[in-house]
């Protein structure tokens, strides 16, 4: 396990770039605490704006602020951000191409038990909808510090998701990112797994089980879902029987969907989604939830096994 | 601008505007003429009269901040930035709505001296309330001006920027709500009354000017002029207006929301704007399109 959630990693990040450039502002909706940022409000409170449980405020002020030079992130819990604020996004973020980043804390299923008003299973599928939103799912600390050290260059809009706990390291200190351009882990064979956010690490586990059955199982981090990268999509469904895409998300709109897309449309081969399920989800922890639903790494192998199993037929 | 217009040289130029946006809304058969003609004056006078802002200006830093939250007025907010320069005016009227141009049913960043994209009500002040952040923020001594409309205060996130301007004491910024009494299903006060909105104003912490008569250039120049000098407390003028102003047929007629004008009513539109400005001693042009011209497919 990471020693830091990624969510402290961004804060990190904003700490040292505010430190050089003033302006670099935070924006929550009396989130700081559960956004790791009361730091950032601690040290920078002339750079940090509270506007209180008002999201639609929260992103239409960010939106205002950014017009006038500011460079924005706006944090708040997942769910609220890509449902309460979502015309905000629409018009005043996306629309309107203002350098406001959308941070959606403790994304998924990371609220567990308090149950479907605080799981944010629709994020990716609302945000990719939106034109010139870029949408992005970080799987570690290391990962999300150099997508906000790189988002922190540019001017156009973009939504992240991270968790609310510390995510498995996946990469190192010395990690190579290029925006926009997926992480192949490894190539395989016989099946590629394409995951994002917290489902990297686990798909990694289970090609490595894989693996060790002799299966030849490729991994990519597709931690860009909008735009995704394509050319790693095809170059995987090029060189496996199979590809299995794996998300902490509804099967609607979200990262499996644009995969089935990519490939049927540039090298047609078989895409099983594994998802959470359309519906009311059962209570528990993130883990549990996971558990309960096989986005695990047993739960990706099983399911991996089982599509090689059915071409055999 | 260079040199702001006083109250009767504001009137006079509403005036010319009401003519161009006639025009427009002719030529597209689309626009809100009902909103364009209720807020047109507090347009103009904000233009000409009280904002630090020309197309020379328009990549200025200082430079005050606008923002049409009821943006289906947008078609004014062209006529009155087309004349100000910032594009060819011509373009504007004669494009309008058509395929492929710029100038759409919203103001939108394609169109020079529009500072953001809306359209959407119920965004403006929460936008408004960012730039006036920045501002303070910058130690920067713009303002900001934000027009909304009556019906426009139904939106629930309007209470959302209302609360946080307040809460900020940001006195370099102004709300205008155009209070014409009408939207599309009928008057305000049947369809959602929004009530007293002074009181709401001032309960979120709000200094609120009352405007007796909206389409009175130099009430609202004076009431822009209270506003500029509050310390504290962020302004709203509540500018009581007539939805159609100006043209007998459309003044407080809910059909005229977005009503097209067929030939004729456009021939006693100008015809009555002109009989109008010569009252105020100036001169209107005389309508485009006759019938003949029309029918020669001059109409684009």
């Amino acid at each position: 396990m990471g020693t830091i959630s990624n969510r402290e990693a961004i804060c990190e990040v904003l700490l040292e770039a505010a430190r050089k450039d003033p302006d670099v502002v935070v924006a929550c909706s009396d989130s700081r605490g559960s956004a790791s940022l009361a730091p950032f409000a601690k040290e920078f409170p002339q750079q940090f704006v509270e506007l209180g449980i008002a999201e639609q405020n929260l992103v239409a002020v960010s939106a205002g602020l950014a017009a006038c030079g500011k460079k924005v992130f706006a944090a708040s819990p997942a769910s609220f951000l890509s449902t309460r604020s979502y015309e905000q996004a629409k018009v005043d973020v996306a629309y309107s191409r203002t350098n406001v980043t959308l941070v959606g804390i403790s994304g998924g299923v990371s609220y567990g038990a308090l149950g479907m008003t605080h799981h944010s299973c629709q994020d990716i599928a609302a945000f990719c909808a939106l034109p010139d939103m870029r949408v992005y799912l970080p799987c570690d600390r290391f990962q999300t510090k150099k997508l906000i050290q790189e988002l922190l260059t540019d001017t156009d809009p973009a939504y992240v998701r991270v968790s609310r706990s510390a995510s498995e390291d996946v990469y190192g200190e010395d990690m190579e990112f290029t925006l926009n351009r997926a992480n192949v882990l490894s190539r395989g064979s016989d099946v590629t797994i394409i995951a994002c956010g917290e489902m990297v690490s686990p798909a990694r586990e289970a090609a490595r089980a894989l693996e060790q059955e002799g299966i030849s199982a490729g991994v990519i981090d597709m931690y860009c879902l909008k735009p995704m990268d394509e050319e790693a999509v095809i170059e995987a469904a090029k060189n496996s029987k199979c590809i299995l895409t794996v998300e902490e998300h509804s099967p609607y709109g979200g990262l499996g969907s644009r995969v089935a897309q990519i490939v049927s449309a540039g090298c047609p081969k078989r895409v099983v989604n594994l998802a959470l399920p359309d519906g009311h989800l059962i209570a528990g922890s993130g883990p549990e939830v996971f558990r309960e639903y096989g986005l695990t790494a047993e739960g990706i192998a099983a399911k991996a096994r089982q599509m090689l199993a059915e071409s055999r037929i | 601008m260079e040199k702001k217009m006083n109250g009767a040289q504001l009137a006079q130029k509403a005036h010319q505007l009401r003519r161009d946006i006639i025009e427009m809304i002719y030529q597209s058969k689309s626009g809100h003429v009902g909103g364009d003609l209720s807020v047109i004056d507090i347009l103009t006078t904000l233009y000409y009269g009280v904002m630090n802002v020309s197309p020379g200006q328009k990549e200025d830093p200082g430079r005050d901040r606008f923002l049409l939250s009821k943006g289906h007025c947008a078609d004014a907010l062209y006529c009155v930035l087309g004349d100000c320069g910032y594009f060819d005016k011509e373009e504007a009227i004669t494009t309008f709505s058509q395929y492929g141009s710029r100038f759409i049913g919203h103001p939108n960043t394609d169109v020079p001296g529009i500072e953001l994209n809306s359209g959407s009500l119920g965004h403006g002040i929460s936008v408004g309330v960012g730039m006036a952040l920045a501002a303070r923020m910058n130690g920067q001594d713009y303002r900001t001006y934000v027009v909304c409309g009556d019906g426009e205060m139904a939106e629930g996130s309007n209470y959302e920027g209302m609360m946080a301007a307040g809460h900020f004491k940001l006195d370099n910024f102004c709300v205008t709500v155009d209070v014409n009494g009408l939207q599309i299903s009928g008057t305000t006060k049947d369809v959602m009354d929004s009530a007293e909105l002074a009181k709401k104003f001032e309960d979120f912490g709000f200094y609120v000017i009352e405007v007796e008569d909206g389409n009175d250039c130099g009430q609202l120049l004076s009431a822009y002029e209270m506003a500029g000098i509050q310390k504290g407390k962020p302004t709203a003028v509540i500018a009581h207006t007539v939805k159609g102003k100006g043209i007998s047929f459309m003044e407080d007629n809910v059909s005229w929301h977005h009503g097209v004008m067929t030939e004729e009513q456009y021939q006693k539109a100008v015809a009555e704007l002109r009989a109008q400005a010569e009252k105020i001693g100036m001169k209107l042009e005389e309508s485009r399109y006759g019938k003949e011209e029309h029918a020669n497919g001059n109409h684009q």
